[in-house]
C-alpha cells in the first residue's frame, strides 16, 4: 500500500501531464516573478515597489509584522487586487496580471485563505469536488458527473487530510482544525503548481501543526509553495528561505538564522 | 433511455419533489373530470371559473420556480421576474391577436385592432412570424432569455450583486412597464391585448379548450420542477450553491462565476416567459401592469413564504399566498395589500425556512 502522501504526488505527475491550458514556462527554474509591484489604498501604500521570486519546487516562507502586505501580495497573485503599477508573472510567459481569477486558478495557482474558507453547506466530499481539477464550465458540470479518476484523487486527499470518515459531514460542522484541513484538502484536489497558503496551522493543535508541517514539506519538490505563517517555531520547522516583508517591501531574505539574526528584522519585530 | 434515467435519478431522493408530483397527477386528472364528466348541478362539479384559477395558480407556481432558482439556489435576488413572464406572456399574446384575423371589430384580416383604431397602415416589422405558433413559441422563450441574458451579462460581469442587482431588476420592469403603456410601442398601450379567438385553431371559450391548456400548464409545470431539480442536484448545482455561499472563493477555485450566473439567470427568465405565456390564453388578456413592479415582489414572497432552496417550497408558497389573495380580495379588499406586508415581516422573522421549513423541522421532531 502506497503512502497517501505518494499517491498525491503520483497524481499530481498524472495531472501535469494532462493539464489542458499551457503549464508554465519554467526553463529558467523561476516559477514565480513579482517585479516593482505597489498597490495603494486610499494614499496607503500596501505595497512598495515588491520584488520577489520564487523558485520551482522551492517551499518559500513568508513572514512580517500585520500590515507588512503579506495578504495584499497573495491578493496580487490571485488576480483580486490589481496593482497600480509592476509586473507579476507565472513562469515566463503567463502574464498574471492580464488574467481573471479563474484562469489564474486554472493556469495553476492555488490559494488557501487566512481564514479558514470552505463551503460550509456543503460536505466534506462536495467541498473537494468543488475544487477538483478539470473542466470547470457550465455546460460540463451540468451534464457530466466525475470522472474514475477525480473520484480516485478525492479519496486519496480525504486520506491525506484525515477527513475520510468525515467525508459526509456537513463542512459548516468541522472543527477549525478540520476546516483548515479540508481547505488545504481542497488545494490539493485543485492541483495547482503553485501553492499559496496562508496562516496555515492557526487554530491547530501542536499534532495537527505538526502534520501540516510534514504536509507542506512533502509537497515541495513536486509543487512550488508560498506559506504566510506568523508561527516562528512552524517557519523554523519548514522553511529553508524565509522572506521578511515590511510596510510592503521585502527587508530581509535569507535562512532563519540570517534572518532573526539581522539587526534591522529585530528592530522591525521588537518595535522602534 | 439512459440519459432518462439519469435525468430523473436525482428525484429519488427528493421527498419533497415526490409529494409535489404526485399531488400535481391528482389535480391533473381529477380536475378535468370533475370539469368535464359531472353535471353543472352536481355538488362535485368544477366550474370553469375554477380550472382557470387553478390553471393560473399553476402558472405562479412555476414563475415562483424561476425564481427560486436564481434566489434559494444562486443568491440573486431579482426583484424583475415579473417583467420576463410579461415579456413570455406579450409574446403568446401577440401570436393570439393575429389569430383573431377579420373577427376583430373593425375586421381588419391583418391589423389588430387597437392598430386599425390609431389609424396605422401597415404591421409594425416586430409583429411579422407572429402568425405562426412555432415562431411565437420560439419568442416566448428567446425574448425573456435573450433580455435576461444581456442584463445577466452586464449586471454580473461589473460584479453587481445584492441590494444593488435587486434595485437595478426593479428598475428594469419599471422601465418595461412605462415603455409598454405608450401606445406607439405597438403593444396595444395601457388596453394591451384582449379578446383573444383561438389558439392553434381551438376555440378559447370552449370547456375542453381550457382543460388542454390546463393539462399544458400542469406538464409544464412538473417539466420544469424535473429541470430545475436535475440542474440543482448536478454538480453545476453545487457551484451555482457555491457562488450563492462564497462567490469569491468560487473565483479562486476556477469558476467562471459570471458565466454560471447569467446562463442561470436565462434560463431562469424562460422558466418564467414560458409561465406567462401559458398564463394569458387562460386568463384572457395581457396588459402593462403585468409589469409594475409589485408583481415582482409578490414573487419574492411567494417564495419567501414557502421556503427557498427547496423549489417544492415555492411551488407552495405561490399557490398559498395566491389562494389567501383570491380570498381577500374578494372578501375584504382593503386589507389584501397590509396582510401581504405583514405575511412577509412574519415569514422573515419567524420562519427563514418558510412553510416547509417548519414541516420539514415538525417532521424531524417527530422522527
Amino acid at each position: 500500500m502506497m503512502s497517501p502522501i505518494k499517491r498525491i504526488k503520483k497524481f499530481a505527475a498524472r495531472a501535469r501531464r494532462r493539464r489542458a491550458g499551457p503549464a508554465p514556462d519554467v526553463s529558467h527554474k523561476t516559477i514565480l516573478y513579482l517585479e516593482d509591484i505597489t498597490v495603494s489604498f486610499d494614499g496607503f501604500r500596501a505595497l512598495n515597489e515588491l520584488t520577489l521570486y520564487i523558485d520551482v519546487g522551492e517551499l518559500r516562507c513568508i513572514i512580517g509584522p500585520n500590515g507588512a502586505g503579506k495578504t495584499t501580495m497573495m491578493d496580487v497573485i490571485t488576480g483580486k487586487t490589481r496593482p497600480d503599477q509592476g509586473s507579476a508573472w507565472f513562469g515566463q510567459t503567463t502574464n498574471l496580471l492580464g488574467l481573471t481569477e479563474p484562469e489564474i486558478a486554472e493556469a495553476g495557482i492555488g490559494r488557501k485563505f487566512q481564514k479558514p474558507t470552505v463551503f460550509e453547506s456543503h460536505s466534506v466530499f462536495e467541498n473537494l469536488e468543488l475544487a477538483v481539477a478539470g473542466n470547470k464550465s457550465a455546460w460540463r458540470t451540468l451534464t457530466a458527473p466525475l470522472t474514475r479518476e477525480q473520484r480516485d484523487r478525492i479519496d486519496a486527499v480525504l486520506d491525506v487530510v484525515h477527513l475520510t470518515d468525515r467525508r459526509t459531514a456537513t463542512a459548516g460542522a468541522l472543527s477549525h482544525g478540520q476546516k483548515q484541513w479540508l481547505e488545504i484538502g481542497m488545494l490539493l484536489t485543485q492541483e495547482p503548481e503553485l501553492l499559496l497558503v496562508d496562516e496555515p496551522v492557526a487554530g491547530m493543535t501542536p499534532q495537527e501543526t505538526e502534520r501540516t508541517a510534514e504536509l507542506l514539506m512533502s509537497l515541495a519538490g513536486e509543487h512550488s509553495v508560498v506559506v504566510v505563517e506568523h508561527d516562528m517555531d512552524f517557519v523554523r520547522s519548514i522553511a529553508k528561505t524565509v522572506t521578511v516583508l515590511h510596510e510592503g517591501s521585502v527587508l530581509a531574505e535569507g535562512s532563519i538564522d540570517d534572518v532573526q539574526n539581522n539587526q534591522q528584522v529585530i528592530e522591525v519585530y521588537l518595535g522602534e | 433511455m439512459h440519459s432518462l434515467a439519469n435525468f430523473i435519478a436525482p428525484l429519488r431522493t427528493d421527498r419533497g419533489g415526490q409529494v409535489f408530483l404526485v399531488l400535481l397527477a391528482i389535480i391533473a386528472i381529477a380536475v378535468p373530470i370533475l370539469h368535464l364528466a359531472t353535471p353543472d348541478s352536481s355538488a362535485l362539479h368544477l366550474s370553469s371559473y375554477s380550472v382557470t384559477l387553478i390553471g393560473k395558480y399553476m402558472c405562479y407556481a412555476l414563475l415562483a420556480l424561476a425564481a427560486d432558482l436564481i434566489w434559494g439556489y444562486c443568491g440573486i435576488l431579482s426583484l424583475g421576474h415579473g417583467a420576463f413572464f410579461a415579456l413570455g406572456g406579450y409574446a403568446m399574446g401577440m401570436y393570439l391577436m393575429r389569430q383573431i384575423g377579420t373577427r376583430g371589430v373593425y375586421g381588419d384580416p391583418i391589423l389588430p385592432d387597437f392598430m386599425v383604431f390609431l389609424n396605422w397602415k401597415e404591421l409594425p416589422w416586430f409583429w411579422h412570424g407572429f402568425s405562426m405558433f412555432w415562431f411565437a413559441a420560439l419568442m416566448i422563450v428567446l425574448a425573456p432569455s435573450l433580455l435576461a441574458f444581456l442584463f445577466g451579462w452586464f449586471a454580473f460581469r461589473s460584479r453587481v450583486t445584492g441590494v444593488y442587482l435587486s434595485i437595478i431588476t426593479q428598475a428594469l420592469t419599471y422601465a418595461l412597464m412605462l415603455a409598454f403603456f405608450r401606445n406607439d410601442m405597438g403593444f396595444g398601450g395601457n388596453n394591451g391585448f384582449t379578446d383573444f379567438k383561438e389558439l392553434l385553431g381551438f376555440d378559447l371559450h370552449k370547456q375542453s379548450t381550457r382543460v388542454a391548456l390546463f393539462l399544458c400548464t400542469a406538464i409544464a409545470l412538473a417539466l420544469g420542477y424535473v429541470i430545475c431539480r436535475y440542474i440543482v442536484s448536478s454538480r453545476a448545482g453545487r457551484v451555482i450553491q457555491a457562488v450563492r455561499d462564497a462567490e469569491s472563493r468560487a473565483r479562486f477555485i476556477g469558476y467562471r462565476v459570471e458565466s454560471y450566473k447569467v446562463w442561470l439567470f436565462a434560463f431562469s427568465a424562460a422558466l418564467a416567459g414560458i409561465a406567462g405565456a401559458l398564463y394569458v390564453p387562460q386568463v384572457g388578456i395581457i396588459n402593462p401592469s403585468e409589469f409594475a413592479p409589485i408583481n415582482s415582489i409578490e414573487i419574492v414572497i411567494w417564495v419567501a413564504v414557502g421556503g427557498r432552496g427547496t423549489l417544492y417550497g415555492a411551488i407552495a408558497g405561490a399557490v398559498l399566498v395566491n389562494y389567501a389573495k383570491t380570498y381577500l380580495t374578494t372578501e375584504l379588499p382593503e386589507v389584501w395589500l397590509y396582510a401581504l406586508g405583514a405575511l412577509f415581516v412574519f415569514v422573515t422573522i419567524f420562519l427563514p425556512k418558510g412553510a416547509v421549513g417548519l414541516l420539514n423541522r415538525k417532521g424531524a421532531q417527530r422522527a
